[in-house]
């Protein structure tokens, strides 16, 4: 009896604490839910319910640029529709280029032996701890100079660099994994380094690519300090710098229902893409390659 | 199919370190040859050199007429097991087997035809959807073994390939690599450190020793007539006894008693001091059971330890060795990866017999059956070179 009821009080513990967790993180994610659903009066009424008293999708129409919009908002689901653009591409361009680069890198400091591979480690380390911050001023000046200020590449080449170290470590830890036999054993059946690279290291890999690609892609999606810094229109601002331009008639009163509707939109592709993903990102891909 | 021709194979590496030091073997075409030995011979990185994915330091590769230390290991047309079997695990059995065909750009009717014929062969029809993560090991062993027999290749190449199985299946897989062997006929290198291996499937076995050909012989003539002592060491189970021998005449002088010798053995042996003499443990036995002694002699001594098997019985007497035997006997267990706390000789009687342990037995040996070994070089100096393949040491000067 002892036993029985010592389980049930772990599951209870159990289930508790994962209440706990859910609601401290969910809640304001929630919040936001809400107020997207919330009229333009509701949300600057003094004690806000935190259930929307009337429904309405108005915030929806406003921000996307569906149906009858508010008056005074057609501007907003413009930009806001060219940032969502703009996000898209850079994120996607960068995400592809990055994990491109970093799988060859990953696979040559994986593999070869040579001079200064330790140096390279180091220095692409180096760089992901380097703060964003301290680049803004320098590359504005850079980008101008270059005429690569406010557009896509200007934004694509600093997210990719600031990616690439992550990627590089990650997809090198994947890679050492991947016994050396099997390489040379597609070498024997008959391939060239490059088919082996492509037809079974790459594979195999698979679950490294696709963390590296997604690390990539959320840092591109999220980032805002590049963002705000290096763009001038909206031809290539991003959403997350779109957002702080949005402010309404009333600088008192900033519209609260649209950003949050602008945010509940820019959180559901990386939801999409987590739930595509997550089933490609399975450990024990490589078991069975070798002796069990 | 095609022989493969090795001359002078050295394999030096970044420091100086000679992996492989001037070996020199001819696989005939057809040929099953094993290379064996114990780890750190360099039998693995022979193998690598036949297929390409070692370099070579200085010698000729010669497979078939073409010398391929050049040539990449997808130009030479061999097919390679590996020791962990080494299948692409994203993909199925049968994309595993049609893979070398893919790459050689076969249509999609050739390569169906091959894939079901070797699956046939092997008993994999079952399988040939699932992910190779869901078979066992003898069933991976199977599939390595079809992806090597699609390719029509000159040669098998296999290293180590039963080591991963436990005893039974090892034992099954054995039997089955010959009977297949021998129904392709094709040329094989096969690597193991295992004797049984060595001793069953081979046509031709060759000993190395850190990187140095010992011997190269048939499996019978290796066991008759080991060229070393470390061969004679390492090819028996239990292994060879060595025990310290001078000879006057014709009789040998052993810590146990004198053993009488042949006459043309003992002229080899003749006047050269402190020798040591190897004894199979079945070349004894227990003078009690034995009912004709005509040629051997017989001595008695203390049995300490007795294990009765039901059809042979090990009984273990210890002795004493002079500190230069010693020494060398040390150096061998060294060599040949063992670690013996005592000088002791294994004998392997008839299981009848009734020696208990503590007795005073009276033990027979043949004295025909006895090599002699030069303590210091370790070479044998009662070998019939005619029944004992390739002594490289002995025959070619030894090497440097």
């Amino acid at each position: 009896m002892a036993t029985t009821s010592r389980a049930t009080r772990n599951v209870v513990g159990t289930w508790v604490g994962f209440v706990i967790i859910l609601v401290w993180c969910l809640l304001p994610v929630v919040w936001i839910l809400s107020l997207s659903f919330k009229g333009s009066g509701e949300t600057a009424a003094g004690s806000p319910h935190f259930l929307p008293q009337d429904w309405t999708l108005q915030n929806y129409r406003d921000i996307l640029g569906i149906g009858s919009v508010t008056p005074g908002q057609e501007t907003t689901n413009n930009d806001f529709l060219d940032a969502l653009r703009n996000s898209f591409g850079i994120a996607i361009i960068a995400t592809l280029l990055s994990v491109v680069f970093a799988t060859l890198a990953a696979y040559a400091i994986a593999r070869l032996e040579f001079k200064g591979k330790r140096l390279v480690l180091s220095l692409a380390l180096a760089i992901a701890m380097f703060p964003v911050v301290a680049l803004v001023g320098p590359l504005f000046d850079l980008w101008r100079t270059l005429h690569l200020f406010n557009t896509w590449p200007g934004l694509i080449i600093p997210y990719m660099s600031f990616t690439l170290p992550l990627a590089i470590w990650t997809l090198s830890a994947f890679f050492r994994e991947i016994p050396w036999e099997m390489e040379q054993a597609a070498q024997v059946d008959g391939a060239t380094s490059w088919q082996a690279f492509r037809k079974v290291i790459v594979p195999l890999a698979a679950p490294g690519v696709f963390t590296a690609a997604i690390l990539t892609f959320f840092f591109a999606w999220n980032e805002f300090v590049l963002a705000i810094s290096l763009t001038s229109t909206t031809d290539s601002r991003t959403v997350p710098a779109q957002l702080s331009f949005f402010v309404g008639p009333d600088p008192f009163n900033p519209p609260y229902g649209l950003l949050a509707t602008a945010s509940v939109v820019v959180t559901v592709p990386i939801i999409i893409i987590v739930l595509l993903f997550q089933r490609k990102i399975v450990a024990g891909l490589t078991s069975g390659a070798v002796k069990g | 199919m095609a022989s493969i021709d090795m001359k002078n194979i050295v394999k030096q590496y970044g420091d100086g370190f000679p992996a492989v030091n001037d070996v020199s073997i001819d696989v005939q075409d057809g040929e099953f040859m094993i290379l064996v030995g114990p780890s750190g011979c360099g039998k693995s990185t022979l193998l690598r050199m036949i297929v390409g994915l070692e370099d070579i330091t200085s010698g000729d590769m010669m497979i078939g007429d073409k010398r391929v230390n050049d040539l990449a290991p997808r130009d030479r047309n061999l097919a390679m097991v590996f020791q962990n079997y080494a299948l692409y695990p994203h993909l199925t059995v049968y994309e595993n087997i049609a893979f070398p065909l893919r790459l050689a750009k076969a249509p999609d009717a050739e390569v169906d035809e091959k894939v079901r014929a070797a699956s046939k062969t092997l008993e994999l029809d079952e399988h040939l959807e699932r992910k190779p993560g869901n078979l066992s090991g003898g069933q991976r062993q199977r599939v390595a073994m079809g992806r090597a027999i699609v390719r029509e290749a000159d040669a098998f190449l296999f290293d180590e390939p039963l080591s991963n199985l436990d005893a039974k299946l090892r034992g099954q897989m054995r039997t089955e690599i010959s009977r297949l062997q021998k129904r392709l006929g094709i040329t094989t290198v096969y690597v193991t450190h295992d004797q049984t291996e060595a001793m069953t499937l081979g046509d031709r076995v060759a000993v190395l020793k850190r990187g140095v050909l010992q011997q190269l012989a048939t499996p019978r003539e290796l066991y008759e007539n080991p060229g070393n002592l470390f061969v004679a060491g390492f090819i028996g189970s239990p292994p060879m006894n060595f025990l310290p021998a001078t000879v006057e005449g014709t009789s040998v002088k052993l810590p146990f008693g004198t053993v009488e010798l042949p006459r043309e053995k003992a002229e080899k042996a003749a006047g050269k001091g402190l020798l040591m003499a190897g004894i199979r443990p079945e070349h004894f036995e227990d003078a009690s059971v034995k009912t004709e002694k005509a040629s051997g002699s017989t001595f008695t001594a203390k049995v300490e330890v007795v294990e009765w098997l039901g059809n042979e019985t090990y009984a273990y007497i210890p002795f004493e060795a002079p500190p230069e035997v010693e020494e060398q006997l040390r150096q061998l267990e060294r060599d040949l990866d063992g670690e013996s706390l005592h000088t002791q000789l294994v004998v392997s009687l008839d299981g009848a017999s009734r020696i208990t342990e503590g007795e005073e037995a009276e033990i027979w040996v043949d004295g025909s059956k006895m090599h002699l070994f030069d303590p210091a070089t370790g070479e044998n100096l009662t070998v019939d070179h005619e029944h004992a393949g390739r002594i490289p040491s002995a025959t070619e000067g030894a090497p440097a």
